[in-house]
């Protein structure tokens, strides 16, 4: 799949604004006023930010209150209005908190289940795509939730939680990648099925329809990189894992708790471009691209 | 609406004989003419006359070549547009409700003026059937020229699709799978039509017909082909005095030229 970098900005960051309110809505930390007011002001503006990046690729952004409308079966509408109550719920709790230095504790339980409901409908938009093998799969909610809290603990200071949160985010990852490598093979989706006429005969692509690329061909049949993809999940793993732990681990200093955040964003940001560079899309068997 | 019908009256849609096609892209040429010139966005051309040319088609056609364990290599064409799937993915994913399958017919279509292009559609369709539009900025698929098969302006024979009334072999059929009687029904049943991937339960509605098995050349032609063999194998008698005698005459080929 075409790693775009409107998406992966909007999954990294949002993921990273909905897990900080996550924990802001239970109350770790227990802030008032304007300390309060500086960590719901982060929260928004990766949250928000990140829904405003996920606008850039659309191609009529002007029609988008359209997408609130088909909540039953779509959960890209589920998506959208999820983060819509998630940010008004918060607000007001933030507002509580800021302004009246009062906790509205159930608001903020509201808040903070939906904010992790916004993060899972996000991972279900990929998760329920028989399309695409690797995603089509448990592994990727468990992902995008692992992280987005491991972030969301990061963000909000709270070092016992992010370290125990980001061992399980390791994990999760790792078994992603195992698992998600031979996904395509386990789907069952060859140039045969693709055909039908692999009966007792192989079948090879000879020519595609055109001599030029295409809309298919550049959404999700992106092999660019690849290659690099051991290299890059090292770098991705060292960098969202490996040292915010360490740095959790130092005696505490206001810049390693900034450094881990940091890295974390960034090795996540690693991750969620290996997690759609290196998504096969059936498609691309039609044209001969998936050698399994 | 978004959610698929549990079922449809009628279930209108294609039958592709893999058999008969003979790759001339006719039909990816009156199905992009068709669709640009009438409903909808245009579909786009992105540098046609440049280096890099690109653009929309909702129909396009592969080739593959497929070896048999024993006999020759076979080409096949391979023409594909949307299959107007029964449990069609691409439906049930998008946030805005343009995209809907038609209660009446089957026909999967994407209302143009409601859609945000987010692209999902395109992401659940395992074949490539759905494109967006680089110029609109909207998603396009075969209509099933749902503009011409109940146009009451169009001549009686001209009411089917495009695609279907250009083909020049006659490889594209047109039809209702709801009534068994029909004829892409009973070609269907008379041939072994397949579905694509079935894996991907979409429970598509088109069909494709494997390509039927080829003449094998037989070892022995004709009855009189021990009559009609060469008569001399080795140089003697007759057309061996005749071979050597040629050659002894000026301007005969070297020896290594007549092998
Ligand atoms: S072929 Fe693709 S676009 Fe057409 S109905 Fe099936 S899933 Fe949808
Ligand atoms: S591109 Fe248009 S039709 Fe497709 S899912 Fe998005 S809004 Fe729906
Ligand atoms: S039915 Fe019409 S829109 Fe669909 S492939 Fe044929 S010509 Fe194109």
């Amino acid at each position: 799949m075409h790693p775009a970098p409107s998406v992966i900005l909007f999954t990294v960051m949002s993921g990273a604004g909905f897990g900080m309110l996550a924990f802001l809505g239970i109350g770790l930390p227990d802030v008032t006023g304007w300390v309060a007011f500086t960590f719901f002001a982060i929260a928004y503006v990766l949250a928000v930010g990140g829904l405003m990046a996920s606008t850039f690729h659309l191609g009529h952004p002007e029609r988008a209150i359209k997408a609130f409308s088909q909540w039953r079966t779509s959960w890209l509408s589920r998506e959208g209005c999820c983060a819509v109550f998630t940010l008004l719920v918060m607000a007001v709790y933030g507002a509580g908190l800021v302004f009246l230095g009062t906790r509205w504790t159930a608001l903020g339980f509201v808040g903070s289940f939906a904010s992790v409901l916004t993060v899972f409908t996000t991972s279900m938009i990929y998760a329920q795509l028989r399309t695409v093998p690797r995603w089509h799969s448990p592994m990727t909610p468990a992902l995008l939730l692992s992280l987005s809290l491991a972030g969301g603990a990061l963000l909000t200071g709270q070092e016992k939680a992010a370290i125990a949160l980001l061992v399980v985010a390791g994990a999760i990852q790792i078994m992603a990648w195992l698992k998600g490598d031979g996904a395509l093979t386990a789907s069952g989706s060859t140039l045969a099925s693709a055909t039908g006429l692999g009966t007792a005969s192989t079948v090879r692509a000879f020519e595609p329809p055109h001599t030029g690329t295409n809309y298919l061909l550049n959404e999700f049949v992106h092999v660019v990189g690849r290659k690099h993809g051991l290299q890059l999940r090292v770098i991705s793993f060292f960098l969202m894992i490996v040292l915010p732990i360490g740095m959790l681990l130092l005696p505490f200093s206001h810049l390693f708790a900034a450094l881990a955040v940091l890295s974390h964003l960034a090795g996540t940001a690693v991750s969620r471009w290996l997690f759609f560079a290196e998504a096969e899309h059936v498609v691309g068997l039609y044209y001969g691209k998936r050698t399994t | 609406m978004t959610t698929l019908p549990t079922s449809t009256d009628r279930k209108l849609g294609l039958v592709i004989d893999l058999d008969t096609c003979v790759g001339c892209h006719a039909c990816v040429i009156s199905c992009k003419g068709w669709n640009t010139e009438n409903y909808g966005a245009p579909l786009a051309d992105e540098d046609p006359y440049g280096a890099d040319p690109a653009g929309t088609f909702l129909n396009r056609v592969h080739s593959y070549e497929v070896q048999p364990e024993t006999g020759a290599t076979q080409l096949i064409h391979f023409p594909k547009s949307c299959l107007h799937c029964t449990d069609a993915p691409c439906v049930t994913v998008c946030p805005t409700g343009a995209s809907y399958k038609r209660v009446e017919d089957g026909i999967v279509l994407v209302n143009e003026s409601d859609c945000i292009g987010c692209g999902l559609c395109a992401w659940a369709c395992p074949y490539g059937a759905r494109e967006l539009d680089a110029a609109e900025g909207v998603m396009k698929k075969c209509t099933l020229c749902v503009d011409r098969i109940y146009n009451a302006h169009l001549p009686e024979e001209d009411r089917v699709p495009a695609c279907v009334r250009t083909c020049p072999a006659g490889a594209r059929h047109f039809g209702d799978f709801a009534d068994p009687e029909s004829h892409v029904s009973r070609l269907t049943a008379e041939r072994g039509g397949i579905d694509l991937m079935p894996e991907q339960e979409t429970r598509p509605v088109n069909k494709y017909l494997p390509p039927r098995p080829k003449d094998r050349l037989q070892e022995q032609v004709d009855i009189l082909a021990p009559l009609l063999a060469p008569v001399s194998e080795d140089s003697a008698g007759f057309f061996g005095w005749l071979d050597k005698a040629l050659d002894r005459l000026p301007g005969a080929p070297s020896k290594d030229e007549t092998r």
